[in-house]
């Protein structure tokens, strides 16, 4: 059996991302009982995440962990929030124990994934998240001398490239797909942002060396067992790169699963806030990525401002008015530039795997009209990943929008989904039942 | 303190750096993580926990996402069951 434990908080942060610290923070600040769960090993989300080798933080993420630390913000890492039993409660799983959460508000901060599309040979061992490689790498992945061919769209791509570089890979290419055009009315409007790394972009053609080919996306990977090289179409032309990896992210989609397990409603995409943070139920706020992709900056600023709303402290969080408007037009800036053009809708073959979980080809899916009816005849979306990966991809491919969201919104072993809320008396101290 | 300790990717002792997670264990041994439902060999792709691509079994227990779990001195892991 799991080991089974309660906590009640009077704030509960679901993700310890950026907005899921700056919103703890600011909570236990004022004197209550705050928790943070997040699935990852360690806090600080994907942005944050420390290297293994290095340990390294930015200066911005050690104050802000720091003041976690000394805020008495209670961290349970490891643990992934999969059902919500009753109003108030949720329940959350690690290794070989099962948490059950109570608490007077929530605070989603659930952040976002890459978007991944489909095209021939996506499957092989070696093809990436862009973000992805980044995570392997700061957890341990060896890439010194290693060929690395990022592609997608987005800003993330930069990012990896010259963090991949100072690991020692070699990056021969960098794939954006947005026209260099788009790019250029980007780059002129980010005079009203400083410091933002997309800034780097400029009108040249290379990052610090590292080649940057805009209007170009990947047409196929290749290999047996694993990836080989990739071709790509740059600005018109094939082109086939050897490589060790290929790292590909199509800018990113924001987690709205548990949000809309918990009733929130979404508006484009996103998860509906008002000035405070508040979603459509009541107690329950959302941060970050979720309410639309804006970055670390926008996240720490939703995030103050709902750990202050969520306990009580309204007038404190003006101040934060004109930061949040400010980034959340950078936000809608970077919607705007990395919209994925239409010929990616034509990169899978008909035998391409578009379900990665039940494998299940492009052919297949095509003679379907709604992700529904997908779902039932092909069992697309049906793995373990709960079309978190597929779902995304066949929303551009076949405009197709995503069903409700239904518990569990993990897979979770038998026995915890069996578990039911616990009289408090019952589990004093934690002690397995 | 040592820089790396060693864990055992179907049978074979692989040695890796403290702080890495079992994905990057069984990047090193060179060994794919699953095996697909059409058997093809796959690998992570999110390195977040999301994809399940990754998912192996760890000290006996199934479906674990390796790349959300450190490794830790002599952990088992399996891709081949």
């Amino acid at each position: 059996m799991s080991k089974y434990s309660q906590e009640r908080f009077d704030v509960l942060v679901v993700g310890g991302g950026p907005a899921g610290i700056a919103a703890a923070v600011r909570a236990a600040e004022t004197g209550a009982r705050v928790g943070i769960v997040d699935e990852n090993p360690a806090p600080g989300g994907q942005i944050w995440r420390s290297s293994s080798s290095e340990g390294k933080h930015s200066a911005e993420a050690l104050r802000w962990l720091e003041r976690m630390k000394s805020s008495g913000v209670l961290l349970l890492c490891g643990k992934r929030v999969f059902h919500q039993p009753d109003s108030g409660i949720l329940m959350a799983e690690g290794m070989d124990d099962v948490y059950e959460l109570s608490y007077r508000s929530l605070i989603l901060a659930t952040g976002a994934r890459e978007r991944f599309l489909p095209f021939p040979g996506w499957t092989l061992p070696n093809v990436m998240g862009a973000g992805g490689l980044q995570a392997m790498v700061k957890s341990g992945l060896p890439v010194r001398g290693k060929r690395v061919v990022i592609a997608g769209t987005g800003p993330l791509l930069l990012a990896v490239a010259s963090y991949l570089r100072k690991q020692g890979a070699g990056i021969p290419l960098i794939c954006e797909q947005a026209s260099g055009k788009k790019l250029a009315r980007f780059v002129a409007s980010l005079i009203r942002y400083p410091g933002k790394i997309v800034q780097s972009f400029a009108l040249r053609k290379e990052i610090g060396g590292i080649p940057l080919a805009t209007s170009s996306w990947p047409l196929a990977a290749h290999g047996h067992q694993e990836l080989d090289a990739v071709t790509i179409s740059r600005g018109g032309k094939l082109e086939t790169i050897d490589c060790d990896y290929l790292a590909c992210g199509f800018h990113l989609v924001p987690n709205t699963e548990l949000p809309v397990l918990l009733g929130c409603r979404l508006r484009n995409g996103y998860v509906q806030v008002n000035d405070l943070q508040q979603t459509t139920v009541e107690q329950i706020f959302c941060v970050g990525e979720p309410t639309g992709i804006g970055g670390v900056d926008l996240a720490l600023v939703e995030g103050q401002i709902a750990g202050l709303a969520a306990t009580g402290k309204m007038n404190a969080t003006r101040e934060f008015l004109s930061k949040r408007k400010k980034f959340g037009q950078f936000a809608r800036l970077l919607d705007e530039t990395f919209c994925l053009r239409s010929e990616l809708r034509s990169l899978p073959s008909p035998e391409t795997l578009i379900c990665r979980c039940e494998d299940v080809a492009y052919s297949r899916l095509r003679e379907h009209t709604s992700w529904r009816a997908a779902k039932l005849h092909t069992r697309c979306g049906m793995g373990p990943c709960q079309g978190r990966i597929c779902g995304p991809a066949t929303q551009f491919l076949f405009k197709w929008t995503p069903d409700s969201v239904r518990p569990p919104v993990f897979p979770a072993r038998v026995e915890d989904l069996a578990a039911q809320p616990q009289p408090i008396s019952q589990v004093t101290g934690g002690e397995p039942q | 303190m040592p820089s790396e300790f060693t864990v055992r990717v179907n049978g074979t002792s692989v040695a890796v750096p403290i702080g890495s997670t079992v994905a990057v264990a069984m990047a090193i041994a060179g060994q794919p993580c699953r095996t697909s439902v059409t058997r093809e060999p796959r690998g992570p792709l999110c390195g977040m926990g999301i994809c399940f691509e990754c998912r192996a079994l760890v000290n006996g227990i199934p479906h674990s996402r390796t790349c959300q779990i450190l490794c830790e001195p002599n952990m088992e892991v399996r891709t081949d069951e």
